[in-house]
């Protein structure tokens, strides 16, 4: 059989296209390997600046130091000259904000979920679903002047009227503003969770007697619970990352406490502050800007990287 | 046998309110997320729809000839023209502290706005010309009713006298306010009643262009690898498990990459919409994969089986038949990517576009700053009038946010289809 038959079902490919599809295909190889390079490139680029860090500053002192004052000496033997550059109240602030906006947002998220998935007709979804999108697709800087204009005052002086002594840049207002910002995620994530749940269960129960409510209580919920517990990681590790609300609601100064109506700040506040204005790439300073980005893409990472197995293993449990 | 089902016993009551309180919890929950939105943009809707109107003032100015030499009329001492101008209107005021106080009812751009007038208008020269000038942003506020007047007489930074004339101009009809359009064409100003978010404006565009000239060929490439030509093994996995996580990382690390690697090591620009575009594109290109991937899934095999079948080679079955059906798909998640992009900051503020911009770049290697770090900049700011401002330009930026959403919507209805 000779490959001029005008009847061969073969097609002999040109050499030239032959090159030109390896091109594309290389292209194309490379394309993918560009989002790779970003994980390379970030991790690299914070080592890299931290290393510088951490040759000045001991990891110990940075890690388990309980004062954070990052302040750049005007003379050599002063007194505090390096300044301090302890991490935990910045740990604590952060960790005091994101339990605030996960103790307003997980009730709201989870009930509009239920609510949702459960009760609402496809003509409800069809209004709220979009509107609780719009909420989580307005820039969280909005979020930030409200909570600085409108939310904080208000604490203030609703605090004030009750006697309580309240920071204009309360935790708790940044705290607020955060929850509210992320009740669709946890929202939207725990509705797609629960609607994997499969019928049968709730068949099952239905047809012991159990209310729809009860259904939801002690059968839905229970089985969803690990898909549920994924959603709410993500949205823990979204407001750790948050910045601009934070930026514009919290404090600047470090404090350690607990107290929503004290000022604290965050590891976001301190990257932010730290990098506007002036940086000179050779003081503890500037540099001290870069660990506290591994320390938030560390934290961050974990909890993502948590939350993606959990939710992976749950699906594949009702697969 | 019937009755036991259909009896009511007050268990059943019981459980039954439980279910009632139930889904009542659910409609609360929802009530309060929402009825947050609607106070938010409510309340900066109201708050801001002040800026879009301007107060302006009349003054008869005198173009005396002598002062403006019509061969270069830019020389002339217009300031003086319009102070005297003032003077003329309020002839009772003749103490130096008072004359300070009645320049201050208008805008320091004055005297460049009789400039160009004068300009446009070179007839003018030698006559009496009626004129409105920018109000200061002090008078602007009173008069749109955001200062009142409080127990000592004053107003915000208006005093007694200042308002008398305000009132004087007010009777004679020579104050007004006017859609104000410098809001929209001028650049940002240390004067409230005077800036504007053009540059702010042109810089988001630009920054947006960088951002998708970068994201969305890569992010398409990338996800048809991905997609279609990548075996499921460990290797894959690991790309998967990346993109994931990369979509998740803080947007402020986004920005110490982009401080480190394009401003201290290949050493571009600083606060440049090149560098802006660069860091927003990266950190949209996950969002865009994960969006183009599905959208390539949706395609179904036949439709690849069919032109495998004829000849077509792997790489043209892709190219001329799959991404064109997927690309409606990938183009929707694309803009979902620029809108979210859009909205950020928090990079931008790293790679230092929070300079104080008064110029429209005019390209993307000047330095410029962007819608969302402008609202930043302006809430910072301390005088009354850049609150409106702030609010202001909030709402232009949710109009564009929703026009970017709108183009998104209304590409995947057009182009569904159903295979």
């Amino acid at each position: 059989m000779t490959t001029s038959n005008p009847l061969s079902l073969t097609r002999t490919i040109p050499l030239r296209e032959k090159i030109i599809e390896k091109v594309i295909y290389a292209l194309l190889a490379a394309c993918s390997l560009v989002a790779v390079g970003v994980t390379i490139g970030i991790v690299f680029s914070l080592v890299f600046e931290a290393y510088e860090f951490f040759k000045l500053i001991p990891l110990t002192d940075f890690l388990f130091g309980l004062e954070w004052s990052p302040q750049t000496a005007i003379r050599d033997d002063q007194v505090g000259a390096q300044g301090s550059f302890g991490a935990i109240p910045l740990i604590t602030g952060t960790l005091l904000i994101s339990t605030i906006a996960m103790i307003v947002a997980t009730p709201l998220g989870l009930t509009s979920a239920v609510y949702l998935a459960e009760y609402a007709g496809p003509r409800t979804r069809a209004v709220i679903k979009p509107m609780l999108e719009i909420l989580a697709g307005i820039p969280t800087v909005v979020y930030g002047f409200f909570a600085a204009l409108v939310i904080a005052p208000f604490i203030r002086m609703a605090g004030t009227s009750a006697g309580l002594e309240v920071a204009s840049e309360s935790a708790l207002a940044a705290g607020l503003a955060m929850g509210i910002m992320i009740v669709p995620l946890i929202s939207s994530l725990s509705d797609d969770v629960i609607n994997a749940v499969p019928q049968a269960l709730r068949d099952a129960s239905y047809g012991l007697g159990a209310t729809q409510s009860e259904t939801i209580r002690k059968v839905v919920l229970p089985s969803a619970l690990s898909g549920i517990a994924g959603s709410l990681l993500l949205a823990a590790s979204t407001a750790i990352g948050e910045t601009m609300i934070v930026v514009m609601a919290a404090g600047l100064s470090a404090n350690l406490t607990a107290n929503p109506l004290e000022a604290v700040t965050t590891i976001t506040v301190q990257i932010v502050s730290l990098l506007t204005g002036d940086q000179e790439f050779d003081s503890a300073k500037t540099l001290s800007a870069f660990a506290l980005g591994i320390l938030l893409f560390c934290i961050t990472l974990v909890l993502n990287i948590a939350a993606q197995k959990i939710v992976k293993h749950y699906r594949e449990q009702y697969d | 046998m019937t009755e036991t089902f259909t009896r009511k016993t007050p268990e059943l009551a019981r459980r039954h309110a439980g279910e009632k309180r139930f889904q009542w919890l659910g409609k609360a929950a929802i009530t309060i997320a929402i009825g947050f939105l609607l106070v938010m943009v409510g309340t900066i809707s109201w708050m801001g729809v002040g800026a879009f109107k301007q107060t302006q003032i009349a003054l008869d100015v005198y173009l005396d000839p002598q002062e403006i030499d019509t061969a270069a009329p830019n020389k002339a001492d217009y300031g003086a023209m319009v102070k005297k101008a003032q003077r003329s209107k309020f002839s009772d005021v003749k103490k130096h502290n008072d004359k300070r106080k009645l320049y201050k009812l208008l805008s320091s751009q004055a005297a460049f706005t009789l400039q160009h007038q004068v300009a446009d208008n070179p007839e003018l020269i030698g006559q009496t010309a009626k004129i409105w000038f920018i109000a200061s942003d002090d008078v602007d506020m009173f008069i749109k009713g955001n200062t009142n007047v409080d127990d000592s007489g004053n107003a915000g930074k208006l005093d007694k006298k200042q308002l008398q004339w305000i009132a004087a101009l007010k009777s004679t009809g020579d104050i007004r306010t006017r859609f104000n359009s410098s809001f929209f064409l001028s650049g940002d100003s240390r004067e409230p009643e005077l800036a504007g978010i053009l540059s702010a404006f042109t810089g988001t565009v630009l920054t947006l262009a960088v951002c998708f000239a970068l994201s969305f060929p890569v992010g398409i490439l990338a996800a048809i690898y991905l997609e279609e030509f990548t075996p499921k093994n460990r290797w894959s996995d690991l790309i998967e498990v990346n993109i994931n996580n990369l979509a998740a990382v803080p947007s402020i690390v986004f920005g110490l990459l982009g401080l480190s690697v394009f401003l201290n090591t290949f050493g571009l620009p600083r606060s440049s919409p090149l560098v802006g575009g660069m860091v927003l594109g990266l950190m949209t290109l996950p969002t865009i994969i994960i969006a183009s991937r599905a959208a390539l899934r949706a395609v179904p095999p036949s439709i690849r089986q069919a032109a495998l079948g004829i000849g077509a080679t792997q790489i043209q079955t892709v190219f001329h038949h799959v991404a064109p059906l997927a690309m409606p798909g990938m183009l929707t998640g694309a803009i979902i990517g620029m809108a979210r992009a859009l909205g950020e900051t928090a990079p931008l503020l790293m790679i230092g576009m929070v300079a104080f911009i008064v110029d429209v770049p005019g390209s993307v290697l000047q330095p410029a700053t962007a819608l969302p770090v402008q609202i930043f900049l302006w809430a910072d700011s301390p005088e009354r009038a850049f609150l409106e401002k702030t609010s202001a330009a909030i709402i232009v930026l949710i109009v564009f946010l929703i026009f970017m959403n709108l183009i998104a919507i209304i590409l995947r209805h057009k182009y569904r289809q159903r295979f």
